[in-house]
């Protein structure tokens, strides 16, 4: 009987309140205003109207022209624009004028084939330097500069370099994809515990033996922890990089929309772009479960 | 000729401190000598920080002796192999593994001739041995301490090695399992007969489970006062053990030199004061030539 609001209403529940709410304010923050025609001579009416700022209703009487619209659009037309490119999600109208399906394919296609060539060298290059004190020591400084660079930084270089847009595209990912994982690797094989390759040591294993069933099972959990840093990272790259080098997906999507002036289909691209993120970001922490256990 | 022989073995530490002048250097225990014939069950008591457990990962190969040697059936060890198999105090075992593949890993190794099966035959006949038999599908993180340890005695009994190095085995075993894994061991090793090393500081552990106990005086700078015969007659079993006049007069024998242990430290202590010397510094003193 006493139970306060959020209790009854849960979390999924506040969920879709906040979510109302937040339309709500949208559709009024962006709900265009009545014209009222009072106070205006006739040649200012004409004259709005010649420049189609209004126009008569059926009725006759003088309205905004809903044509012209200036500010953000409201839920309701981005609800219209994007009815509109799921229902032609798969079309391909011309070279450039792909379904929004086809669209996040592309990306999807393009953002795992950067991510898994960077995490496979990153993973690689993480054991090499954490297996090694001295190559820790030497390539430290390197992996400290080269961190903190923006992947989008490396861009211009690599178009002059592979002269291909589309490469170009996949090897951002790539650079977005390598330093979380490569820095954790190293951490992750440098910790482990003493004892783990004390046993190894004991019962005599070969190098490739103790490395496959003792130094990366060890460091899985932490290897793990800087994918999922690095998938973020590269998700965050992909976009951007398909807007500056023109390519089809998701991204592009923003930047067309902004060229056409379409308002309410930059909204639509946003969203998707956020839905297709937290799909493979939920996609890829279920894989991980699978090699993850916990610790004693 | 004795089975495991420790000569005259020492071992030197750089000391780890900011304010330790280049080279200077703590000695843990020096001229440590004694030999374990084939069979026996040899423990090492001592106070924190005499050098037990130094000396077990010494005859392990994890470290080598600073002077002397250790040799194992004729030869000197200088690595760790599958002839000498340690049971750690922290278990040890691969938490990604199960049980069972923590226990076959070892016998893979041990043998890497056998057929698969052999292998899992091998590994399961020790799995039941330790009474775990039910538990092998399960990960270390889902088994009680004991039972981990458990774990951790088959893998290392499965292996066959000429040696087995306990190394407070049960230190982290609450006190009711731990009687009845200690007398898990004694029927593993009455069966097996393994040669045995074990470092605790468990007084009725040791009395318990050891032919001889081997008492270290305190470190740093530690030796070996003395070994002590326990002549209680096997099977030995708690309940029995604590009637036992034997058992009593060993118990206050090693409760005793423990107690002077300490005391002997303390008088050190003194010493070095009226010497004009910090008291809670380990003793330093020049590397061995």
């Amino acid at each position: 009987m006493n139970k306060s609001w959020q209790a009854r209403v849960g979390p999924y529940g506040l969920s879709l309140l906040i979510l109302g709410l937040f339309l709500l304010l949208w559709q009024s923050a962006t709900h265009p205003p009545k014209f009222d025609p009072s106070g205006k001579t006739e040649d200012q009416l004409t004259l709005l109207e010649f420049n189609g700022d209004i126009v008569r209703d059926a009725s006759g009487k003088y309205i905004f022209n809903p044509d012209k619209v200036s500010g953000l659009p409201g839920p309701m037309k981005v609800l219209k624009k994007a009815r509109i490119e799921l229902g032609e999600a798969f079309t391909r109208k011309g070279t450039n004028d792909h379904g929004i399906g086809l669209l996040v394919f592309y990306t999807i296609k393009r953002f795992l084939a950067g991510f898994m060539a960077g995490s496979v060298v990153a993973i690689l290059l993480g054991i090499l330097v954490g297996l090694s004190k001295p190559l820790y020591v030497a390539l430290n400084p390197f992996i400290q500069v080269l961190k903190p660079i923006s992947p989008l930084a490396w861009m211009p270089l690599m178009l002059y370099s592979v002269k291909d847009p589309v490469w170009t595209a996949i090897l951002v990912v790539f650079m977005a994809s390598l330093w979380p994982t490569v820095a954790n690797t190293a951490f992750g094989v440098n910790a482990i515990r003493k004892d783990y390759l004390q046993v190894a040591a004991l019962l005599e294993m070969s190098y490739w033996r103790r490395l496959f069933t003792v130094i990366l099972p060890a460091a899985a959990p932490a290897i793990i922890a800087g994918l999922r840093i690095s998938f973020g990272s590269a998700l965050v790259a992909v976009v951007p990089a398909e807007m500056l080098l023109g390519e089809l997906g998701a991204g592009y999507l923003t930047w067309t929309e902004w060229n056409n002036l379409d308002i309410s289909g930059v909204i639509f691209a946003i969203l998707v772009v956020g839905v297709v993120g937290y799909t493979l970001d939920y996609a890829f922490g279920r894989l991980a479960q699978i090699f993850n256990y916990s610790e004693v | 000729m004795a089975y495991l022989r420790i000569d005259h073995v020492t071992k030197v530490y750089p000391v780890l401190d900011d304010k330790a002048r280049k080279g200077e250097t703590f000695v843990v225990f020096h001229n440590v000598s004694f030999e374990i014939q084939r069979g026996e069950f040899l423990t090492m008591i001592g106070h924190s920080g005499c050098g037990k457990s130094t000396l077990l990962n010494l005859i392990a190969g994890f470290d080598q002796p600073s002077a002397g040697g250790i040799i194992l059936e004729g030869r000197e060890v200088t690595r760790p192999g599958l002839d000498r198999m340690v049971v750690f105090q922290s278990f040890a075992l691969m938490p990604w593994l199960t049980a069972f593949d923590n226990v076959r890993i070892g016998v893979r190794q041990a043998h890497p001739d056998w057929p698969a099966n052999r292998v899992r035959e091998w590994a399961q006949k020790y799995i039941n041995l330790m009474n775990l038999h039910g538990a092998e599908r399960k990960r270390p993180a889902f088994l009680s301490g004991g039972m981990r340890q458990r774990v951790g005695l088959a893998r290392a009994f499965a292996v066959e090695p000429k040696v087995l190095l306990l190394d407070e085995p049960f230190a982290q075993i609450d006190a009711l399992t731990r009687g009845s894994i200690q007398e898990e061991l004694i029927r593993m090793w009455a069966e097996t007969r393994n040669t045995v090393f074990m470092v605790t500081h468990d007084v009725d552990e040791a009395i318990l489970l050891s032919d001889r106990i081997a008492l270290m005086t305190n470190g740093p700078d530690a030796e070996l006062a003395e070994i002590v015969e326990v002549t209680i007659p096997r099977p030995r079993t708690r309940a029995q053990l604590i009637d036992s006049p034997e058992y009593v007069r060993l118990r206050n024998h090693i409760l005793h030199f423990l107690v002077k242990g300490a005391k002997r430290e303390k008088h050190a202590d003194a010493e070095s004061r009226a010497n004009g010397q910090p008291s809670a510094k380990p003793r330093r003193q020049p590397l061995l030539n």
